[in-house]
């Protein structure tokens, strides 16, 4: 893509070749009208208000390129006229419940209507019954929708659950004379919203989906709102507070907006959390699981003096990836100062996998980010529950394939309806556990610059060819002649008679021939379908960018330093970009920061988790924490972005800080550490008050920093193992949780509904006598446990899910440590 | 039109050369000396003047002849557009609230003191559960009323508000016009800021209707 200069209005800017005239001219703050067009979404051409002039002729800003040299009039006289007709048919029949409307003055109808100077009306049609509708989670009032379908294309271009959909309205034609009468782009755009209203593609009564919420995030009037807001605060109340998700490792930019909590009470309490939806989507965790504070009176100070008492007493500190970079510094210089160990598990298996990594590809970190994976047009998966271990992951994958019709490939042992429902041009393959190496493999193989890549590995992956002969069936043309009567004028006579002529004709023909075909044995491992290649071959036309993201399967599998060392190969010899999810919010800010123990000693703080002292932001500890959304500091995301986070809320209790202070550290606040983490792991030496935390107009991205991917030295050595045919057989579960649960944080929410519980396929439900309520003993050579079986419809197949969301339920004690495992179940 | 006018009142703040309707009221020089001072007091001290009020009061109660109302016997009538403790008004037609808890009259106050929760019925409307006025606050300015899109919240005549707690003053339940009152067609609209004028019908513009 190259820069190209155009003229908006008289202002010459620079942008890309073939970015939409509306686009470039946001990016350079010019103003051009337009409710229906979605950042980072394909066109949808409902409101028609972007028309602009380009060279003389009318066009649609958001779905027309700019060319090199354009010349573009964003208003003229004609232009003004439709909009302004625009707008009074948007106001048509519109409800003047501007009073009571959730929207509460952040409505686009209103600004538009205003900008458009609307004082009168001369359009009329006669109104059909819109009644409110309940769907769950989400709350429709079809009396105040302008149907611009924002919501249905979210929905599809981002995030990929296709649950809306325009349905018929059922109201009166319009009358004929406005065809006329009206400005032309008006009617048309009249004529297409007096047809349709919104409605569920399920037909169902109720919202069916990953409930994301981000439809009523992105509707311009108050048609969809988020069911727990409806009329509980008007928009202008609100404070916002700029923070980052603290739910999973997307980080992403929110803000909790907050208020008193009644007339009674003046602490501040979370209405709801709203995001800059045009630059970044949230998913249900992040946008409804927002009062997990841990609400605590005042000091407690005998438990304050137990915890120092504790932390003189102690030699490990075990902890989750759920704190702040800034409290991981205060763990690890406690660590340094004290001579504790710092234990965490699954950070420690993410920063061994990274130290793995580097060994050949000789950069600390993964070479890209999720905006990559947004902008490529092959995405490859392996390794991750994507849906629920990092939503914004399966965003990406989703967005890369309907905006830049792109295709994915999703290797993963877990049948997934969510992810074969994000479109035609997704291919899954659901190998068996413990064989993801075979997928890397089989992407080196198909993808990797065989000329560079060390000869071992291609003599290896040449070991997987055979020739086979296999009979297809063709269907060739084959020519024909057959003989046809036709009429012709007799040249001599003049009268028309008979006359047989011969005509060569083409008809298919089906024939069945034998060819000689490549057999790649991986693909037989793996359990790829016959069609694969086939299909793989025709989705990979066109393409020129690739990613590949890589889940926490492959962090904890027995050969995970095989598989690091093979994602290394595949990036250096390959074009694909990789993308690593770190385990939880902060895996990656912990597994730089600190440096981590194996196993435990005697006597263990926990960090919310179990020890024998245990500080919890969860609040059933011995000494009160607060909890994410109660803290300022920075959380590492998956973008390796240092991202700022404040607190949305008031904390009365102690924090780490406290207690670091109280062992020799000193700090009147923990924000002071943010200048001070390590630098030679990428980190700057930035004041947390100097970070930034929001989206310029073109979508760049201004939170925090990005982290330096710092350069490590390799030795040269690219050899990797073979891999064995090491399978889980049997009974098969699998630690995940479902969409929109993560921690025993997200499960404290109040809008977080999810049942906890032995997650089981509808379909393998039907096939076995378990029944969903019935409790079961599930066994596994590492424990076992109770709990009662939940159908889930969003996962199918045989595999079990056991969720780590809910501390009732303790799923890692079945775990070695991969996520899968072979497991027994009986009814109790 | 009408800024130009306002314009000029407030910003036309030059006395000397512009304005001839400003003239310079004769104050005399404060003394700078002591004698000047003594004198000063002298004049001041032995005016007189208190015993031209007092005569004054003297006066009229031997005449029996008193203007001033015997409060709180006798009270004047106040002025429909009089600005004292708040009501709430409810719908001729139905006699529910006006109200729609829309929260401008919280918004637009100045001294902060209304404060407003509301939540979902089931009805599927917006419904107040908690209203709240914080007497101690309020200036009485009158912009609740003014920004009320209902003619809802308004200003009633209710000036008597000693008491041990104002708040008692505004309870959602006794601000609204009771019942009876509205039975009996006695409910007063108010006539200040944020009523309707008399040339309203000429100022809509209408919209037309398919049915």
């Amino acid at each position: 893509m190259s820069k190209i200069t155009i003229n908006i209005d008289g202002k010459e800017i620079q942008t890309q070749e073939g970015e939409y005239i509306l686009n470039a001219a946001r990016a350079n703050d010019i103003f051009i009208p337009a409710i229906c067009y979605l950042t980072r979404c394909s066109p949808t051409l409902a409101c028609r208000l972007c028309l602009v002039e380009a060279d003389g002729k009318q066009v649609y800003a958001c779905n027309a390129k700019a060319k090199e040299g354009m010349s573009i009039a964003t208003s003229s006289e004609n232009i003004a006229k439709e909009r302004r007709a625009i707008m009074e048919v948007y106001d048509v029949n519109h409800p003047l419940q501007c009073g009571v409307c959730d929207q509460s003055g952040e409505c686009e109808l209103q600004n538009y209507t205003l900008e458009m100077g609307v004082d009168s009306q001369s359009y009329s049609v006669k109104d059909v019954n819109r009644k409110d509708k309940d769907w769950g989670h989400i709350h429709y009032n079809p009396g105040l929708c302008i149907v611009c379908e924002r919501c249905v294309t979210t929905c599809k271009d981002m995030i990929g659950d296709n649950a809306l959909k325009t349905v018929a309205r059922g109201a009166d034609a319009l009358e004929a004379e406005f065809k006329e009468s009206m400005p032309k782009d008006a009617y048309a755009m009249w004529n297409k919203l007096n047809k349709s209203l919104i409605g569920l593609s399920s037909g169902e009564e109720m919202l069916d989906c990953t409930s994301c919420g981000e439809c009523a995030a992105v509707c311009p009037v108050g048609a969809l709102v988020d069911t727990h807001f409806i009329y509980t605060s008007n928009a202008w109340e609100l404070k916002q507070i700029p923070a980052t998700c603290g739910h999973c490792s997307a980080g992403c930019q929110i803000s909790y907006d907050v208020k008193h909590t009644n007339i009674d009470n003046t602490d501040e309490k979370i209405y709801r959390v709203m995001n800059e939806w045009n630059y970044v989507s949230l998913c249900g965790a992040g946008r409804y699981g927002f009062d997990y504070q841990n609400e605590v009176k005042t000091k407690d100070e005998r438990a304050f003096k137990n915890a120092i008492e504790a932390f003189k007493k102690a030699d490990t500190i075990e902890f989750t990836s759920t704190i702040t970079n800034e409290e991981a510094f205060v763990l690890q210089s406690l660590k340094e100062k004290h001579g504790y160990k710092l234990v965490n598990k699954e950070a420690k298996a993410f920063q061994t996998f990274l130290n793995n990594y580097s060994e050949i590809s000789g950069t600390k970190l993964y070479g890209y980010d999720l905006e990559a994976t947004h902008n490529a047009n092959f995405v490859v998966s392996v390794g991750a529950a994507l849906k629920s271990d990092n939503p914004n992951a399966r965003y990406a994958l989703n967005n890369s394939m309907t905006v830049n019709k792109g295709a994915g490939l999703y290797f993963h042992p877990l049948k997934d309806p969510v992810i074969e429902g994000l479109g035609k041009s997704i291919m899954t393959v659901y190998h068996a556990p413990l064989q993801e190496e075979a997928a890397l493999y089989l992407i080196l193989d198909l993808f990797a610059d065989k000329e560079k890549l060390p000869s071992d590995i291609v003599n290896y992956l040449a070991s997987f060819h055979s020739t086979k002969t296999i009979t297809v069936e063709e269907i060739i043309k084959e020519e024909i002649t057959e003989i046809v009567k036709v009429m012709k004028k007799n040249e001599e006579s003049g009268e028309e008679e008979e006359v047989e002529e011969e005509k060569k004709k083409m008809v298919p023909k089906k024939i069945s021939k034998e060819v000689e075909v490549d057999d790649n044995r991986l693909l037989e491992i793996l359990g790829a379908d016959d069609k694969f290649m086939e299909n793989l071959e025709k989705n990979l036309a066109k393409k020129d960018s690739f990613a590949l993201i890589a889940g926490a399967d492959l962090y904890t599998h027995p050969s995970s330093k095989n598989l690091a060392r093979l994602l290394a190969l595949i990036e250096k010899y390959s074009a694909f970009e990789i993308t690593m999810i770190p385990t939880l919010t902060n895996s990656l800010g912990v597994a730089l920061i600190c440096e981590l123990d194996e196993i435990c000693g005697e006597y263990t703080i926990g960090y919310n988790t179990k020890g024998d002292f245990t500080l919890s932001a969860l609040g059933n500890g011995d000494l009160d924490m607060p909890a994410i959304n109660q803290q300022e500091g920075t959380l590492t995301s998956i973008n390796k972005r240092v991202n700022p986070t404040n607190a949305a809320i008031g904390y009365k209790g102690y924090e780490l800080n406290d207690i670091a202070n109280e062992l020799g550290m000193k700090a009147e606040h923990v924000i002071e550490y943010t200048s001070k983490l390590p630098l030679d792991k990428g980190f700057k030496a930035k004041n947390f008050d100097d970070l930034p935390n929001h989206y310029d107009n073109d979508g760049t991205e201004h939170r925090g920093y990005l982290l330096d991917n710092v350069s490590v030295k390799t030795n040269g050595d690219e050899s990797v193992e073979t891999f064995g045919d090491k399978k889980l057989e049997g009974t098969i579960i699998y630690m995940a949780n479902p969409v929109r649960q993560f921690t025993p944080f997200t499960n404290k929410a109040t809008n977080l509904d999810e049942v906890s519980g032995v997650y089981m396929s509808e379909e393998f439900l039907s096939k076995s006598d378990l029944k969903e309520g019935e409790s079961v003993r599930v066994k596994s050579d590492n424990g076992e446990l109770i709990a009662n079986i939940v159908s889930d419809n969003k996962i199918s197949g045989d595999i079990i899910v056991l969720p780590t969301f809910d501390s009732k339920i303790n799923s890692e004690a079945l775990f070695s440590s991969y996520r899968f495992a072979t497991a027994s179940i009986e009814r109790v | 039109m009408h800024n130009e006018h306002i314009d000029k009142h407030f910003n036309d703040r030059n006395v000397t050369e512009m304005s001839s309707d400003y003239y310079l009221v004769g104050i005399e020089d404060y003394p700078s000396d002591n004698w000047g001072r003594f004198k000063r007091i002298l004049k001041r001290s032995f005016r007189g003047e208190l015993f031209v009020g007092l005569w004054v009061v003297l006066r009229e109660m031997i005449r029996f002849d008193i203007h001033t109302v015997r409060y709180p016997e006798e009270k004047m009538p106040i002025g429909p557009r009089y600005r004292a403790i708040h009501q709430m008004k409810r719908l001729w037609e139905s006699d529910t609230e006006r109200c729609i808890g829309c929260g401008l009259c919280e918004k637009i106050c100045i001294s902060n003191c209304i404060r407003i929760d509301t939540k979902l019925d089931e009805n599927s409307r917006k419904e107040v559960s908690e209203y709240s006025i914080n007497l101690g606050r309020c200036i009485f300015c009158g912009y609740c009323a003014e920004v009320c899109p209902e003619l809802a919240i308004t200003h009633g005549g209710e000036y008597e508000n000693a008491s041990d707690q104002r708040e008692h003053f505004t309870m959602y339940q006794d601000m609204l016009t009771p019942l009876d009152k509205m039975r009996a067609g006695t409910q007063v609209e108010f006539e200040g800021f944020g009523s309707i004028t008399p040339h309203e019908d000429e100022r809509v513009k209408k919209t037309p209707l398919a049915y």
